[in-house]
């Protein structure tokens, strides 16, 4: 026996329909002799039998369409040669179901549309390479400005702002509180290993790449000193300014005589910026530090700087800093006398040029106009940038320091 | 002419293109050219002037302005065990002769079974920036890199000039190797005992670290030219020849890229589905996470080379644009 | 130059032997192509399939002339061409299935049979495609020295391509030992000669380069060996090439299965009288050199030939997909 199936008459027919049977049961027939006509796309095809042999049934009627390898009709011989067996099972398509008007489609389904980005949220734009700096030092780049084309976030910004901004996910309040007192302490670990590592690449790079000169300066302070009682005399306890109020602005108005020391150094250039923002080194009770900046040091008298210094302080504490004063820094002071420490060897936060640094106020031996005396004593250090500025122009600032500080009346007008 | 002192001499791209075919005519008896006007004429460009009186007919043969047939006899020559380097005029005749190129040459080893591999070497002067109009200044060979099996050159220099023909030869496979017109009169210098060199590797021709310039054939003059003015500007430049289109060699690009973490590709073909799209896919694909900018393409204006001067030169991708456009991108533009 | 027409000729007296071998040849052609319908028809087969049934005495009768050395390039209408040349019908059918073990490791498939061994320079199918190589192949055996005959086989459609104009002319013009054999069916795919070509008598196209040319009956298996011997040997002898036209006609549709709306059945029907191969065996009993017997042995052997290929397809094996990309570029160096 041996299967006449419907065949497959070209290399894209999946079904074909019977038009006629060219032979009926118990006709002999033989090999080649068209037995059946077949209806595909193209046209009625002829379809010939591989077999000698009498039919024994006829399995498809005409009208019907079936698919391919369907058993069409049995064949009896007497001897078969190889079978060919198709290698698909097939499968049988009624009559009713193909003389359905073809190409009319199904109701048509509800396609819900790809949901909008929702309106409103503005998405940061960050450079790729920029996007992964930032996850490897542990900056949130939600507190940066970027200064790319169309503001776009790219690596020197994120070169800038290392390792400031990386601490604010330490400080800030989260929006919402944990769902779960446990999801706390490991986020703030994290927190804490991010900014470590902030802190540990910005200055690993600092120490790398910036070619530190050092130098240092006692400078009396009793005049200041002198002054600053006076000053805070005419004042209400919560109005008083701190000691190291004259020292920012002093160091301000040094850095009006000497600008080369504000500013940055950027792809091998050096830029000095116009605006003096005095990055101030804060400690964090948790570890870890922040210098968030006081913004145009030298247009604010000491009533404002103490103003301003609170207010950072208080809100460094709280997380209300802005990006700006996590970003904008341009020189930083780092003050450890509170702390008794006498000489501060300050590394500088790149892409600044110069950190200025200031030890505990001593009473110490001091000889003036022949005379030895005691006198309150400060030891200043700078860390400057060798690539922007020379000891020459550090010292010249040291120096514009010096003279502010022995002249303490010029430091109260802005 | 020859400095002996030096071991260095100067000769055009032409001359260099010319040594590399009678150097291999002599080494290998196997090797003949053939071509429209290679013999009587000395090439249309000259490139194989009096190649004819030094070789004869049978191995500098003149073809009839038959692209499909010489280059189709070319491939049977190949098969039948002959080196052929096969000359086509330009890029834009090949197209009567792309059945050949694509359709045989291609596949013949694959659709064989590994059986019949085709040793041909076709070379053919593309480019524009003649004023020769939109049916003489075709820049296709990236079109032609879409294609698997065959190999894609397009020697730049005068050492590729003189080089990449004879290691095109030892392939076993069909390599089309791409002159610009626009370089033939270019002067270079050669050591004296310069050889074959590779046609596997893209090169970096100037080191840099703001910006990767990716460039072949012609555009890589324009670009080493711009590198030079963006580096008085204080802007390094890293400017790579690729010199193979087809297999490229990624590696070397990439790798300049994750130093550099912006790319501009520089290529005379049009921009839409260009080796210049291949290349900036390549680069979101490996190393998007080094882009410090959006990868920026120069590519020929898309429309049909005009004749007029002015015209041709503003389609053309040009040292300024290059200048301006890298400037934009390393945010130098004021 | 000048074109003989040979068709009428009185067909020589051949012995017993080689009456078997030329039956034989065409017997397994025919059956070949009959299993090869049937797979296609059972889906073992796919693509595109086009069978020679018709034209059996071309593909014989030209291959009789050629030496081992000789090349073949041949068309995508090239089953019989590889059986005869490359001798079994296993490998064939085995890359029709696909399979690893197929002479083109299942790459090329019904139109793209490939040997080595036997200088089968192949199926191509782009229509005059393969002229172009055949003129190459040739010019590489005239500048080694190598006496040798290329054959290239292409069907009547060819005729109107560029390339076989160009390849004409470049074989003429540098005197190529190619013999150029024109399968004329009367259609190319489905539209009549008369339909395409301004000058029917396609001899006459070749002659106009200066190429020697014969027609010939492309139904008489006899007649086209011997014009083959004539055109190989003339052109062993001169190096020139030689143009000759078989006169002959498919049975089949194009491709498997085209509805064959262009011809009438009729016209069908009164070529199938001139079968190859019922006309020779017809011939060769009347003649008394042939008996019944022996050609049932033949079809007895044949039969049993294409049903073991059958088994071999089938028991051939499916290349491993990591193998996919291998020959896009050569493994061997160059020597």
């Amino acid at each position: 026996m041996a299967d006449f199936i419907m065949p497959s008459l070209g290399s894209d027919m999946q079904a074909g329909r019977l038009v006629e049977w060219l032979v009926k049961e118990g006709d002999s027939v033989r090999r080649r002799d068209v037995i059946a006509v077949v209806e595909t796309d193209k046209a009625a095809i002829e379809v010939e039998v591989y077999e000698d042999g009498i039919i024994e049934s006829l399995l498809v009627q005409p009208g019907q369409k079936v698919a391919v390898g369907t058993v069409m009709a049995v064949i009896r011989t007497e001897t078969g040669s190889i079978p060919v067996v198709p290698d698909e099972a097939p499968s049988v398509e009624t009559p009713q179901v193909s003389t359905e008007p073809e190409g009319v489609a199904g109701p048509e389904r509800e396609q819900s549309s790809p949901a909008l980005p929702p309106s409103g949220t503005l998405r940061i734009k960050v450079s790729p390479y920029a996007r992964k700096l930032a996850i490897e030092r542990g900056i949130d780049l939600a507190t940066l400005a970027g200064t790319g084309p169309e503001g776009v976030i790219c690596a020197a910004d994120i070169e800038r702002a290392t390792p400031i901004t990386s601490t604010e996910p330490a400080v800030k309040t989260p929006p919402t509180p944990p769902t779960k007192a446990a999801t706390e302490k490991p986020a703030a670990k994290n927190y804490q290993a991010a900014m470590r590592r902030a802190i540990a690449n910005a200055m690993a790079r600092s120490k790398r790449e910036i070619p530190h000169y050092y130098l240092q300066t006692r400078i009396d302070m009793h005049r200041t000193l002198l002054w600053l009682a006076s000053e805070n005399d005419k004042r209400q306890i919560k109005d008083r300014i701190l000691p190291v109020i004259p020292l920012i602005r002093a160091m301000a108005l040094a850095l009006t005589d000497v600008p080369e020391l504000n500013g940055y150094w950027i792809d091998d250039r050096h830029q000095t910026s116009e605006a003096i923002h005095i990055g101030f080194v804060i400690s964090l009770r948790q570890g870890g530090l922040i210098a968030p900046a006081i913004l145009h040091a030298d247009e604010k008298g000491p009533d404002e700087l103490m103003a301003a210094l609170r207010d950072l302080i208080t809100r460094t504490r709280s997380g209300g800093l802005r990006s700006t004063e996590m970003t904008d820094a341009t020189v930083t002071v780092s003050n450890l006398g509170d702390l008794g420490v006498e000489t501060v060897y300050g590394i500088i936060y790149p892409p600044q040029v110069a950190l200025l640094g200031f030890g505990k106020t001593m009473e110490q031996p001091w000889a003036e106009n022949g005379m030895l005396g005691v006198r309150p004593i400060l030891t200043a250090t700078l860390a400057a940038d060798h690539r922007a500025t020379d000891g020459h122009r550090g010292a010249q600032f040291l120096d514009a320091l010096d003279r502010y500080l022995q002249d303490p009346e010029k430091l109260c007008t802005p | 002419m020859t400095n002996g002192d030096s071991g260095m001499r100067t000769l055009t791209y032409r001359d260099a293109v010319r040594e590399g075919i009678r150097e291999a005519i002599q080494k290998n008896e196997r090797v003949f050219l053939m071509g429209e006007d290679v013999g009587r004429y000395g090439g249309c460009f000259a490139v194989s002037k009096g190649l004819l009186e030094e070789f004869g007919p049978d191995r500098i043969r003149d073809t009839p302005l038959s692209e499909s047939g010489f280059v189709g006899a070319g491939i049977g020559a190949a098969l039948g065990g002959m080196r052929p380097i096969v000359e086509i005029m330009t890029v834009n005749f090949s197209l009567l002769a792309a059945d050949q190129i694509i359709n045989t040459a291609a596949v013949y080893l694959y659709m064989s079974g590994g059986q019949f591999n085709v040793p041909i070497v076709i070379r053919m002067a593309t480019g524009g920036g003649r004023q020769l109009a939109a049916q003489h200044s075709r820049s296709l060979e990236g079109w032609y890199a879409h294609i698997p099996g065959i190999k894609i050159v397009s020697p730049a220099t005068i050492e590729d000039a003189r080089g990449m023909l004879w290691t095109a030869l030892q392939d076993p496979d069909p390599v089309l190797i791409f002159e610009n017109s626009g370089l033939y009169n270019m002067e270079g210098t050669l050591t004296t005992d310069a050889g074959a060199v590779d046609i596997d590797t893209a090169r970096v021709c100037r080191a840099g670290k703001d910006i990767t310039i990716i460039t072949y054939s012609a555009s890589l003059i324009k670009s080493l030219e711009a590198a030079e003015i963006l580096a008085q500007q204080g802007i390094e430049t890293e400017v790579i020849d690729l010199r193979t289109l087809r297999p490229l060699d990624d590696k070397t690009f990439l790798t300049s890229i994750a130093k550099t973490h912006r790319a501009l590709i520089v290529d005379e073909g049009c921009r839409s589905g260009s080796i210049s799209a291949e290349i900036s896919a390549r680069i979101m694909e490996n190393v998007f996470y080094d882009l410090d900018a959006p990868v920026e393409r120069l590519c020929s204006l898309e429309v049909p080379m005009p004749y007029a001067k002015h015209f041709e030169e503003a389609v053309l991708p040009q040292t300024d644009k290059i200048v301006s456009l890298v400037q934009k991108m390393v945010g130098a533009d004021g | 130059m000048k074109t003989q027409r040979t068709g009428k000729r009185k067909a020589p007296v051949i012995n017993h032997t080689h009456a078997l071998h030329l039956l034989h040849g065409m017997s397994r052609i025919r059956r070949l192509e009959e299993k090869c319908a049937e797979l296609y028809s059972a889906t073992k087969i796919r693509g595109f399939l086009h069978l020679y049934d018709g034209e059996e005495a071309v593909a014989v009768g030209v291959l009789e002339a050629l030496t081992g050395e000789d090349a073949v390039v041949a068309t995508y209408r090239e089953h019989a061409h590889a059986l005869i040349r490359m001798g079994s019908a296993g490998t064939i059918l085995a890359e029709m299935y696909g399979k690893q073990e197929g002479c083109s490791r299942g790459r090329g498939g019904s139109m793209h049979l490939f040997d080595e061994k036997t200088r089968f320079y192949g199926g191509n199918a782009i229509v005059a495609g393969g002229l172009p190589i055949a003129v190459g192949l040739a010019l590489a055996d005239k500048m080694l020295q190598r006496p040798r005959v290329t054959s290239c086989f292409f069907g009547d459609g060819a005729v109107a391509e560029g390339e076989f104009h160009e390849s004409l002319n470049l074989a003429s013009l540098w005197q190529l030992p190619v013999l150029f054999v024109c399968e004329n069916n009367l259609y190319a795919m489905g539209t009549a000669l008369k339909y395409t070509q301004a000058v029917e008598d396609l001899a006459s196209k070749a002659a106009s380069y200066a190429v020697d040319t014969a027609a010939v009956d492309g139904m008489d298996v006899l007649a086209v060996e011997n014009a083959a011997k004539k055109a190989t040997e003339a052109i062993r002898t001169s190096g020139k090439p030689f143009f000759l036209e078989c006169r002959t006609y498919r049975f089949r549709a194009h491709s498997m299965y085209d509805p064959d709306l262009y011809r009438s059945k009729a016209e069908i029907e009164e070529w199938k009288k001139r079968c190859p191969i019922a006309t020779f065996k017809q011939k060769m009993i009347d003649q008394g050199i042939l008996s019944d017997s022996d050609i049932d042995t033949i079809d007895r052997d044949v039969a049993r030939e294409i049903d073991e290929a059958v088994a071999f397809a089938e028991a051939c094996t499916w290349e491993p997909l990591e193998d996919l990309t291998r020959f896009v570029h050569s493994e061997r160096r160059m020597s």
